[in-house]
């Protein structure tokens, strides 16, 4: 068992450090509070290769494995999870069609990912559909040379400033998860009608609304396999995108630790420094732990995605406790920060209310102990 | 055209710094390094000048421990051609450094036209070895450079007191020296740490490069912490109606007690 | 006894003040001065006064205006005709860039500037901050002699100095082949001394918002002649340009005063000022690390505080 970075990962990890540092955290607060999307950021870091890093080196990407993604994500979260939503989603959305996708299917979608800087959304959830994703309501209607996509999508991230969207829906809703297909649809297609920008709690910098598909029309080639094989990429998606959320979360708890023991050592009561308090010890610690832990959990996920040994069960671990141990993580860091912590002057209540989308998108943390179960049941 | 640019690993500036059990340097043992800031504008500079002449070469050099050659693979990634290690403890004296980077490039068999280097250092903080490299290589050399343009000659900014300029016309060969505000450092692209792999590495000896310890020249010992200030005062006046006499109390403090003003 | 050489530099009618601290600390040995150029009847009093025996104008074609490469050929040309054993500049923005010529021209050591130093009878040994003043060590120079020392400005004072002769001799100096020339020179709006050389800085962090906002030190600073300097934060979000950043990737300083206006003292920002003989913090946060360096510290807003320290100080310097 060997827990080394190669040299390769050691760099690519300091690249996205250096990056976070000038870049990302002196803005992340600004654009949290005014809700500003990071179009600048995203395509710089786009620019120096930190972005897509799901394409496969034959279709232009740089041919990152698992591990190699997550380091990234991992750290550029570290910065601003609600920042990296928005990177990140570009990964959620292109891993269907790296998953599912034809060679020519690769060849036209993922290559112009490479070669220019463009955004990619991923439609899976509706306003009636979160976590029953086989439940879908979207209607794919077969009209000879077409799909003609009808439904409103949900909760949709980097909606607004997306050149293409991979949309799930059904071509028979009785066939219930077996009627579940995945199309593209690029930009500017009639019929798409973007909804307001949602004010959130937290991840307020990534652009999040509903979409209306009114009569969309995309050509049959659009779809991603066969007609109803949606469910099945949508599955092995999560195996890869999963550990990648949970890194999210593992970059963002890493951050308010480093916070909390900064502060830990600065703030002075009783006339030491907190850090110097029994229970501020044993809330550190705690937090250190879980960090490492579930940066543990996170890492196992992705090495078994790229050594291709099933990791389904393993995934939701980490996303379950990578997003429960974030919250829990903030929160002390807000409450070892004292008055200070819950004052928009300060970082850690951003963490805190970024910490708790993780637990809720890309599947519940309760779903994830479902999925948990149902493997543990099963065997 | 041959491009040298020198640099150097040093502590990451977030790094706390502690002396050495011995006292004769400072205790590296867990010490992140980084290639000196001040490098990074010269890296970028080589890098803009093969912009607008692509049969440039650059070749990136560096006097130091072996133990991490961070800095170099940088400097490829960022688009650096090849590099020249010159494996050597990290508390040579700049006189030393300067005559292992003249070796080093003397041995390259490359003739340069234009070496590239920080201001300083930011771990011993000498300003000597531009100076000292183009002392020993007969060369002209501008430091603290914020401007640089290349039409023949050179021209270049020098920042000199208070933010006044000193605007140079320069020969080649030259050293120039460069300081923060002459460009902005590209990062490293991901692509280009993978392509850096491959570049070439030559390294050395300091022996190989002519130098031993009979060129030191500056002897340091006796590494200590800066002596810790005792507590100041400290008042509040966040309360608006309070400050007034926080404020005049200070001031007679600056005039009375530290006698500053 | 050690036969030394001070080299001075002129800022209008005055030696710069570092020579005169350099001069007062070697009381005692044989101490001469030499400049590139003419020194006012006024500098050449005050360099005997502070103990100079005999003073060098060094003047010929090509040293009307500084050129590194100029001034190192007229120097090592004066200096191979003497024997001194030692050769003393202060640390400013001329002298760290001709020393290190200079000295390399004779193959000889070169210790950057010491912020003290013993004469342990004719040995030099000094103290230099490393790591942008994160250490300090001793530093002892071997080899070839002369052995060359830059002083860092306001570090050692102006001790007690023994009166000298002052007798002035005119050189005929040689500026040799100059392949980097002074075309231009651009001096800087500002009319303040430099930060490095400044007495008192006032310095202004990301507190500070805007580049706008920078006016209020300004105003503070000229009733009490201060530079006024940055943080690393407040120049990396544009609101000062980098000339004016006090710290690690920027000037190190020490002043008798340092006022320091919303910095919140990160280690790179503490390295480059902590050698100030008297800190004064102003910051909103009562735990922010500049206090702990800081012999005043006032927690408060520094938009309502340095307007009313501006007050104040008009008032009590009569202004």
């Amino acid at each position: 068992m060997n827990f080394d970075f190669t040299t390769e990962q050691k760099e690519i990890k300091e690249l996205a450090l250096k990056f976070v540092k000038n870049e990302i955290i002196p803005k992340a607060q600004e654009y949290d509070e005014k809700g500003i999307f990071p179009k600048e950021e995203f395509k710089k870091a786009w620019e120096i290769g930190l972005i897509n890093t799901c394409i496969p080196a034959e279709y232009g990407g740089a041919g990152f494995s698992n591990v190699d993604s997550i380091l990234i994500s991992e750290t550029l979260a570290y910065g601003c999870m609600g920042m990296n939503t928005s990177f990140m989603a570009n990964d959620l959305a292109l891993l269907p069609i790296v998953i599912g996708g034809s060679h020519e299917q690769k060849q036209k979608w993922l290559t112009p990912f490479t070669e220019n800087f463009k955004i990619a959304s991923f439609c899976l959830t509706e306003p009636n559909n979160g976590s029953d994703a086989a439940g879908i309501q979207t209607t794919f209607k077969d009209e000879g040379s077409h799909w003609v996509i009808n439904g409103n999508k949900m909760w949709i991230t980097n909606a607004g400033h997306a050149d293409l969207f991979v949309v799930y829906g059904t071509i028979d809703p009785s066939l219930k998860h077996k009627g579940i297909s995945a199309v593209v649809v690029e930009k500017g297609t009639p019929g798409i009608e973007l909804g307001k920008k949602e004010d959130k709690m937290g991840h307020r910098s990534s652009d999040t609304r509903g979409i209306r598909f009114n009569n969309v029309k995309v050509p049959k080639e659009n779809m991603l396999g066969k007609p109803g094989a949606g469910w099945a990429i949508a599955m092995a998606t999560l195996d890869h995108s999963r550990p990648l959320v949970a890194s999210s979360a593992v970059g963002g708890a890493q951050r308010a630790l480093d916070l909390a023991v900064q502060y830990a050592k600065e703030r002075n009561q009783f006339g030491v420094n907190i850090g110097k308090h029994q229970a501020i010890q044993m809330m550190l610690s705690d937090m250190a732990m879980k960090t490492e832990a579930a940066r543990l959990l996170t890492y196992k996920a992705a090495a078994m995605a790229d050594q291709k040994i099933k990791n389904t069960e393993i995934a939701s671990y980490a996303k379950a406790f990578a997003a429960d141990s974030c919250m829990q993580i903030t929160t002390d860091a807000v409450q070892i920060y004292g008055g200070y912590g819950y004052s928009k002057e300060y970082p850690v209540e951003k963490l805190m209310r970024d910490a708790k989308l993780i637990q809720i998108y890309e599947g519940t943390s309760q779903i994830q102990r479902l999925v948990i179960a149902r493997e543990l049941l099963n065997k | 055209m041959n491009i040298f640019v020198c640099v150097k690993q040093v502590p990451d500036t977030e790094t706390k710094v502690k002396p050495s059990g011995d006292g004769t340097f400072i205790d590296t043992t867990s010490i992140k390094w980084i290639m000196n800031p001040y490098d990074e504008f010269a890296v970028e500079q080589a890098l803009l000048v093969k912009q607008t002449n692509a049969s440039a070469n650059i070749t990136v050099v560096r006097v130091g421990s072996v133990k991490d050659t961070e800095a170099l693979r940088t400097a490829m990634a960022m688009g650096a051609d090849d590099a020249i290690l010159v494996q050597a403890d990290d508390n040579l004296d700049s006189y030393m450094i300067a005559k292992a980077l003249k070796g080093a490039i003397d041995k390259s068999g490359k003739k340069p036209d234009l070496i590239l280097t920080g201001k300083q250092a930011i771990d011993d903080d000498c300003l000597q070895v531009p100076q000292l490299l183009a002392q020993m290589l007969n060369l002209p050399s501008v430091s603290v450079v914020v401007g640089f343009e290349d039409g023949g000659k050179l021209k270049l900014k020098r920042e000199t007191e208070g933010g006044s300029l000193e605007i140079y016309e320069v020969d080649k060969p030259a050293v120039v020296a460069c300081n923060k505000g002459l460009n902005t450092p590209r990062y490293a692209s991901l692509p280009g740490i993978m392509k850096a792999k491959k570049k070439p590495m030559t390294e050395f000896k300091l022996a190989d490069v002519g130098v031993s310890d009979a060129d030191r020249r500056v002897k340091y010992s006796n590494f200590q912490l800066p002596p810790e200030k005792p507590p100041g005062k400290k008042m509040d006046a966040t309360d608006t109606a309070k400050q007034k006499d926080v404020v005049k109390q200070v001031v007679q403090l600056l005039r009375n007690e530290a006698k500053a003003i | 006894m050690a036969k030394i050489l001070v080299f001075t530099e002129t800022h209008n009618e005055h030696v710069k003040t570092v020579t005169l601290e350099i001069l007062a600390k070697l009381s005692g040995h044989s101490l001469e001065v030499a400049a590139i150029g003419e020194i006012s009847a006024t500098g050449v009093q005050e360099l005997a006064k502070y103990g100079a025996a005999k003073i060098h104008k060094i003047k010929g074609a090509g040293l009307e205006k500084y050129s590194p490469e100029g001034y190192a050929n007229a120097l090592k040309d004066f200096i191979s005709k003497q024997s001194y054993d030692y050769v003393f500049a202060g640390a400013t923005s001329l002298g760290k860039d001709l020393f290190p010529r200079v000295a390399g021209s004779f193959d000889a050591g070169m210790a950057s500037e010491v912020t003290n130093f013993v004469m342990d009878g004719d040995k030099f040994a000094g103290t230099r901050p490393l790591f942008a003043g994160k250490c300090y060590a001793k530093v002892e120079i071997q080899g070839p002699k002369p052995h060359f020392i830059t002083v860092r400005p306001n570090a050692l004072g102006l001790g007690t100095a023994t009166a000298g002769a002052g007798a002035v001799a005119d050189v005929a100096g040689n500026a040799g082949a100059i392949r980097a020339i002074v075309k231009e020179v651009v001096k800087s709006a500002s009319s303040k001394v430099d930060l490095t050389e400044a007495n008192i800085i006032v310095s202004g962090g990301r507190a500070m918002k805007n580049a706008d906002n920078f006016k209020i030190l300004n105003e503070l600073a000229d009733v009490i002649g201060a530079t006024v300097g940055a943080s690393r934060a407040a120049v990396d979000s544009g609101y000062a340009p980098h000339a004016m950043q006090v710290g690690q990737t920027g000037k190190t300083v020490s002043p008798s005063l340092y006022i320091a206006c919303g910095i919140s003292g990160a280690i790179q920002h503490l390295a480059g000022m902590r050698t100030s003989k008297c800190i004064v913090a102003i910051n909103t946060d009562p735990d922010a690390p500049i206090f702990t360096k800081a012999d005043y510290g006032i927690v408060g807003d520094l938009f309502q505080i340095v307007p009313l320290l501006t007050q104040e100080f008009k008032a009590l310097l009569g202004k």
